[in-house]
């Protein structure tokens, strides 16, 4: 594309909700497969903002940033849901409910 | 309003509606299709954004790996179903009253600090070459360390999927 | 001279140290003759420094040692002799000589002999430092022993705890009188930098006025001191409780010497009390007060031994009175009289509850006049000294604090008449107590009779007693003149025609029985009266409620360890912290982000607030 006139803070204010809605379902939601998918939200969000950024000071930074941002979601990814396997294996529920032992 | 423009904020308003989707359906392989919907809106931005690399691997990597994952996952584990009480749980307000709060008070700030800066600058595309020269460059350190990362999640993920799959056959771990 | 005078205080306290840390291996006859043979020792020394010193002149001062310096305060250990303590030296050594001979019989037969003569000797040793002293802290330490040695004597018998608390009682109430002395004596240490007497006496009449109020302070402490040691109002409870000790203690200590202890102090700083007027006054109505309450007291009690007490109480208060109205000779006359016919009548009543086997009570006593002919004259004297009859050694004294009264400016009518009524009553009590124990039928039999050691000071006594008032005492050098001549004409009839009416009067009501007065008595008014009296006058009731309790309820409170639960109050409230914060670590990752999500609200709220300004 070329140089556009594509407002920078209004992609900033969308990342901004985006990354709300994700941390409102983190909170919400009991199931971890949601709570993961709520992360893997925000993680986009935060790397939205960087993409603007990189696009508004015309650097490569905001997108080197953002494959690093990449690579965070997908180790996470991995592990999370492995961890998913194991809850499932040894409590037989994903309700984060029920996984209370770290307690008191 | 020019196509760009407009095309712009149509995308934006599908990122946000199919995220708000994807956190409140019961069924989470709906869920886990409303947010691939989300995270393809987004690679669209990037492209306004003059980012075709970080869109390009949005794509491929983000909604083709690491989602397609999540898919497996629920498939395996046959949650697509969904459960009346985890939809009953959603709607009652006791349980999503603190959330709103919090997340309200957030989301004003938050907007509050993000619209204090004014630019209607224009954006620049930068095309992968600089992107390629930059990771080799200045940023070949962070490269190395990600990919560290990466085999950490590697093994990670294999160690704890290993012993689900044996499915103990009378093997104590 | 010197030695002699060293030798006095210093035979008794010798024999009280052989006989503390020795005395259990020593044979009966061996403590007898330590215990009393040091006391007629020391008597012949003050006989023999008697007649030595009619010679010389002037007053004798040996130094012993400097006890202590401070800076430039300094205390000598000094002895003093002048006549006011050769007076009380006599009657000390030779009253009490003739008590350690009677104890040698009356205790006997006790397990702790040498422990009491060692009590006994420690107790005169302290009380002739006490009268020797030259510095009133040698004179305050005297103080201190014969309080402790009243203590140790009157719970001598410490198996029953009654007596152990009679002892406690006598001890925390001449403390309270002791405190208010030291406080005096810090007075005059700070003012004079000095409390050697004769320095403090000289540098008070160049300083002070007459009325001034440092002085009124420091007499008015020193006073409550004396207060405490004689058993006066308020400070009179102990005395009658102290009869728990036995009865040659109760002649020692609670009649001759130690309560005289306080007459000696106001009479050795005379020189200082004249500075202060008004407590003169005080001390005078203090007195007089006390003898018209003391003898009321006796007059109800049962026990022969409270009898005597109530009785010694008042008449201390006689001689206060004789001190307030600064007729000075005439109390150091009464209480050398008063040593005479009270130690008698002690002893003679110990004779009588020895040989009745223990018996105290005189309801239960009658008729023994022909069964124990020597207490029965000891007694009859006595008494008649005790009232004031003419040509006893008590007339003499007695009546002249009656008529120097009456010559009193102002309140002298007053103080007369309340001394009069008072020896009234003190007539009316002592030949009561004559005729209820010694006359009518027979209760209780007599079951010996009082040995030779018992008897010789009794019949020595009795004759101190009647001609103890033709010594003349030369006080003249050491004392002031008497503020008043006594009074002479139809008062001094009146006064001395005051006791034989009490006489006549317990002559009709106890022994011929012609008025009878029943009817009075065991009215309601009378009997609540006679129970009033008998507890002297409610006022162990009034310091049982006052300071009794409360402090043993503060004490039981402290029990529950205040302290402590303050210090678990702390641990108690680390304790509930911890128990809240640990609650906050409930596992459930929801609250978590929750709380996540809050503090991150929190901080960029605190960033906005700081941003903008």
């Amino acid at each position: 594309m070329g140089a556009e006139m594509v407002p920078v803070e209004h992609v900033l204010v969308l990342a901004g909700l985006l990354f709300v809605i994700g941390l409102f379902g983190l909170m919400l939601r009991r199931n971890i497969i949601f709570m993961l998918m709520a992360l893997e939200v925000m993680l986009n969000s935060a790397a939205l903002a960087f993409i603007a950024a990189g696009a508004r000071w015309g650097q490569a930074d905001g997108q080197v940033i953002f494959m690093f941002i990449l690579a965070i979601a997908a180790a996470e990814v991995s592990v999370g849901l492995g961890l998913v396997l194991q809850m499932r294996r040894q409590l037989q529920s994903l309700d984060m409910n029920d996984a209370v032992r770290l307690r008191g | 309003m020019t196509l760009t423009l407009f095309l712009f904020y149509l995308a934006a308003a599908i990122a946000l509606s199919s995220t708000v989707l994807a956190l409140t359906r019961a069924n989470a392989a709906h869920a886990l299709i409303f947010l691939i919907v989300s995270l393809l809106a987004i690679a669209v931005l990037f492209f306004f954004l003059g980012a075709p690399f970080a869109a390009a691997l949005e794509i491929v990597i983000y909604a083709g790996a690491i989602m397609v994952l999540f898919v497996f996952v629920v498939m395996m584990l046959n949650l697509s179903e969904g459960s009346r009480e985890q939809e009953r749980a959603m709607l009652d307000f006791s349980n999503w009253w603190l959330p709103g709060l919090l997340t309200a008070v957030l989301l004003v700030e938050l907007l509050y600090v993000l619209t204090a800066i004014e630019s209607e600058t224009s954006v620049r595309a930068v095309m992968p070459k600089e992107v390629g020269l930059s990771l080799f460059g200045p940023y070949v350190l962070g490269v190395e360390l990600a990919s560290m990362l990466l085999l950490a999640g590697l093994v990670g993920a294999y160690h704890l999927g290993h012993r689900f799959l044996q499915r103990d056959r009378g093997r104590r771990d | 001279m010197e030695i002699l005078l060293t030798a006095v205080p210093l035979l008794p306290l010798a024999s009280a140290a052989a006989l503390l840390l020795y005395g259990r291996h020593m044979g009966q006859s061996l403590v007898t003759g330590l215990g009393v043979g040091s006391i007629g020792l020391a008597a012949l020394t003050v006989l023999a420094i008697a007649l030595q010193w009619q010679d010389a002149t002037g007053p004798v001062t040996v130094l012993l040692w400097q006890w202590f310096s401070i800076g430039n305060f300094s205390v000598d250990l000094a002895l003093r002799l002048d006549q006011l303590s050769l007076i009380w030296l006599c009657t000390i050594t030779g009253i009490g000589f003739l008590i350690h001979l009677y104890s040698s019989e009356y205790m006997g037969n006790d397990d702790n002999y040498s422990r009491y003569f060692a009590y006994l000797n420690l107790f005169v040793a302290a009380m002739l430092l006490l009268v020797l002293g030259d510095s009133m802290l040698l004179l305050f330490l005297g103080w201190e022993g014969v309080g402790l040695c009243s203590y140790l004597l009157i719970g001598f018998w410490y198996g029953d705890s009654a007596n152990g608390a009679a002892a406690r009682k006598a001890f925390v109430v001449t403390r309270a009188g002791d405190a208010a002395m030291a406080l005096g004596l810090f007075l005059l240490v700070a003012e004079f930098n000095t409390l050697n007497i004769q320095e403090v006496i000289l540098a008070a009449s160049a300083s002070w006025q007459s009325g001034e109020p440092l002085a009124t302070l420091a007499c008015l402490l020193i006073f409550t001191g004396a207060v405490g040691k004689s058993a006066q109002l308020p400070l009179q409870t102990w005395l009658p409780d102290a009869m728990a000790g036995p009865t040659p203690v109760s002649a020692l200590i609670h009649a001759a010497t130690m309560v005289t202890a306080g007459i000696y102090l106001v009479a050795r700083l005379n020189g200082l009390f004249v500075l202060a007027p008004d407590v003169l006054f005080g001390i005078a109505a203090v007195g007089v007060a006390t003898a018209l309450m003391a003898a009321c007291a006796a007059l109800a009690q049962h026990d022969i031994k409270r009898i005597l007490a109530y009785s010694t109480i008042s008449q201390l208060g006689y001689m206060f009175l004789a001190l307030g109205v600064q007729a000075w000779d005439a109390g150091v006359f009464h209480m050398m009289t008063h040593a005479f016919f009270k130690a008698l009548l002690f002893l003679a009543a110990g004779a009588v509850i020895e040989c009745l086997h223990h018996e105290q009570d005189i309801r239960k006593m009658g008729g023994l006049r022909t069964h124990l002919p020597v207490p029965f004259w000891s007694f009859l004297i006595g008494s008649a000294a005790l009232a004031a009859l003419p040509a006893t050694a008590g007339f003499a004294s007695k009546d002249l604090i009656l008529l120097r009264a009456w010559e009193v400016t102002g309140s002298g009518i007053w103080l007369w008449s309340v001394a009069a009524i008072a020896a009234m009553i003190t007539a009316l009590y002592s030949f009561k107590l004559v005729f209820v124990v010694f006359f009518g039928e027979l209760k209780t039999e007599a079951t010996h009779q009082p040995g030779w050691r018992m008897a010789l000071p009794l019949t020595l006594l009795c004759g101190l007693s009647i001609v103890g008032g033709w010594i003349s005492l030369p006080l003249a050098e050491v004392l002031p003149l008497a503020a008043n001549d006594p009074a002479h004409g139809t008062i001094a009839i009146v006064s001395a025609a005051i006791p034989i009416v009490g006489v006549a009067l317990a002559y009709f009501l106890f022994f011929g029985g012609q008025l009878n007065v029943t009817g009075l008595v065991e009215s309601s008014a009378g009997r609540w009266t006679a129970q009033y009296w008998l507890r002297g006058w409610g006022m162990d009731r009034l310091y049982d409620r006052l300071l009794v309790q409360p402090y043993a309820s503060l004490a039981q409170w402290w029990r529950g360890e205040p302290m402590d639960r303050v210090v678990a109050l702390i641990m108690g409230s680390a304790v509930a912290i911890h128990e809240q914060l640990s609650a906050s670590q409930s596992g459930r990752l929801g609250r978590y982000v929750a709380v996540l999500s809050a503090g991150l609200i929190v901080m960029l709220t605190l960033m906005l607030l700081r941003a903008t300004p």
